[in-house]
């Protein structure tokens, strides 16, 4: 399984996680985890998604929710997972 | 399956510690571009770097992309010129690294290095005329490196090359004195020159090494200052643990890139440089790290045991985190790149002598120093020729990247720009060594060499 980690950060509004769902669908990646917060109205969410069968490159799946958050005012990064493994696992 | 927590952790290192891969360094073997005539070396280089260099720069940017961790510099280095170019029949080298520029350009990788010579047991012809053609070269191009090693461990060290380099960096100086003599920011002399060095103004690809290889140099002063925050005031067992548990994270992503960029590029992954490289960010200092240590400026007595707890233990930490760990691994101490190291000139905590000091436990050695414009050549080879003595007699890479600002004197302030930085320009030991430079020829190999 190829796996990816997905950051939104930003001011809150209705609807974020439903946009970022609804473009992980639309690349068929698969959401396996969430963690989401609000600190002081700001709202911090982080993914798991798998993307072994996803619709497009890592590289473009990056830029693709690079500009969805550009487009509704908020931070969302893309990261695929062996960095997190690199760093915590031995 | 990673946690959370940890996705967090990590990315808190690179958004607010100023975690990044500092550079991905291509080394290139160009021995095959011999030929006596300049013009046709010239083309072949060009052509040799453009071809194997040509993804560079976009697959640096897709890792950078994918991994969600800067990669800040793409880099080249080449077979040491004096050596590669001793067949051309010609006065100097200047054309030489103008080809290495314009191919550099050409690619978009942000600094070449390789204008170089190996002296460190006497000239060859090739290596005078590459010496003599420094300045000009410097002056010439924008993003050439020049280095020089003068000597070694093993065979002592090259004292007429210390004080023909005294007066090149002089003369680099004066030639780029509209720019703050920004030329001699790029060149640096060595004892001890690594061969795999990822980081500039000191790459070159070595004579021993594959055709063609991917060395990659990792940062982080602010990640280990951070997490020496969090056990502040503790005893130095768990000081020394911390940064080696940090250290080896650094070199995790170090090594991840490395091998990514390895298999995209198709080439052989040399090394990874576990060095701790500060740039002028606040945050991002290696001074900041000796300061959380417990010393109110870097410069204060004790710094020297600081610098050598933290460089032995950024050692300790990424040597298991990586396959192949080589270049100058350490702490660097630059002062114009380190926001710390500025502040404590600024405060008068932190003298050239310090600095030479630090030099003997820090990675490399007195890096980035503006001094006055009236310094004597003999007095920047007397400068040199301690700093290559402490390499030669412990064992470990010196060097010298230090600029005689032209024009400006002690207490002034030089700006460099980007990672280079600003510095204040620091005062220098007025007394004369000319007649020890002047007497020429070259210190013997020390005892402690003969080990066969």
């Amino acid at each position: 399984m190829k796996k990816a980690i997905v950051t939104v950060l930003g001011k809150d509004q209705v609807g974020i996680i439903a946009k970022v769902c609804m473009y992980l669908a639309d690349k068929n990646a698969n959401v396996l985890e969430i963690s989401q917060t609000i600190i002081k109205g700001y709202f911090d969410m982080l993914m798991i998604i798998d993307i072994t069968k996803c619709s497009c490159s890592p590289g473009e799946l990056a830029g693709g929710l690079k500009e969805l958050g550009e487009n509704i005012g908020l931070s969302i990064n893309f990261q695929r997972e062996e960095i997190f493994e690199s760093m915590h696992r031995i | 399956m990673i946690t959370i927590s940890e996705a967090r952790k990590t990315n808190e290192m690179i958004r607010e510690e100023n975690l990044d891969v500092r550079t991905i360094t291509m080394g290139i073997n160009i021995l095959d571009c011999a030929d006596e005539s300049t013009e046709k070396f010239c083309a072949k280089v060009y052509d040799k770097i453009t071809k194997k260099a040509e993804h560079l720069v976009k697959t640096g940017d897709e890792i950078a992309v994918e991994f969600g961790v800067p990669v800040v510099n793409k880099r080249i280095s080449v077979t040491p010129v004096a050596i590669a170019a001793a067949a051309c029949k010609c006065e100097n080298y200047v054309k030489i690294a103008e080809a290495l520029d314009k191919a550099a350009k050409e690619v978009g990788v942000d600094f070449i290095g390789g204008f170089s010579a190996l002296v460190q047991k006497g000239e060859s012809e090739s290596d005078r005329k590459l010496m003599d053609s420094i300045p000009e070269a410097l002056a010439s191009t924008d993003i050439v490196c020049s280095s020089v090693n003068l000597g070694a461990s093993r065979s002592g060290i090259d004292m007429d090359a210390v004080r023909r380099m005294g007066g090149v960096v002089k003369e680099t100086a004066y030639l780029t004195r509209d720019k703050d003599s920004l030329g001699c920011a790029k060149l640096v002399v060595f004892c001890n020159a690594v061969e795999d060095n990822p980081f500039m103004a000191g790459a070159f690809h070595g004579v021993g090494e594959r055709e063609c290889t991917i060395n990659v140099g990792v940062s982080g002063p602010g990640v280990v200052k951070r997490a020496l925050e969090e056990v502040h005031g503790a005893d130095f067992e768990t000081l020394c643990e911390t940064v080696k548990k940090t250290a080896f994270k650094i070199t995790r992503v170090g090594q991840l890139v490395a091998r990514e960029a390895s298999q995209r590029l198709g080439v052989p992954f040399g090394i990874i440089d576990l060095s701790l490289a500060p740039t002028p960010a606040v945050g991002d200092s290696v001074a900041e790290i000796l300061q959380e240590m417990g010393l109110e400026y870097a410069g204060a007595p004790g710094t020297t045991a600081a610098l050598a707890i933290l460089n032995d233990n950024v050692k300790k930490g990424g040597v298991m985190a990586s396959s192949y760990v080589g270049g100058l691994s350490g702490a660097f101490i630059p002062v114009s790149e380190d926001h710390g190291m500025i502040e404590s000139v600024e405060a008068g905590a932190l003298t050239l002598d310090k600095l030479e000091a630090m030099t003997c436990v820090c990675s490399v050695g007195l890096d980035m120093i503006a001094i006055p414009g009236d310094t004597s050549a003999e007095t920047i080879s007397g400068i040199i020729a301690d700093e290559m003595a402490i390499g030669m007699v412990n064992n470990k890479t010196t060097a010298v990247r230090i600029i005689p600002v032209y024009g400006k004197e002690a207490g002034d302030t030089v700006t460099f720009g980007g990672l280079l930085g600003y510095a204040p320009v620091m005062p220098v030991n007025r007394f004369s060594c000319a007649a020890f430079i002047n007497r020429g020829g070259r210190i013997p190999a020390p005892i402690h060499s003969f080990k066969n």
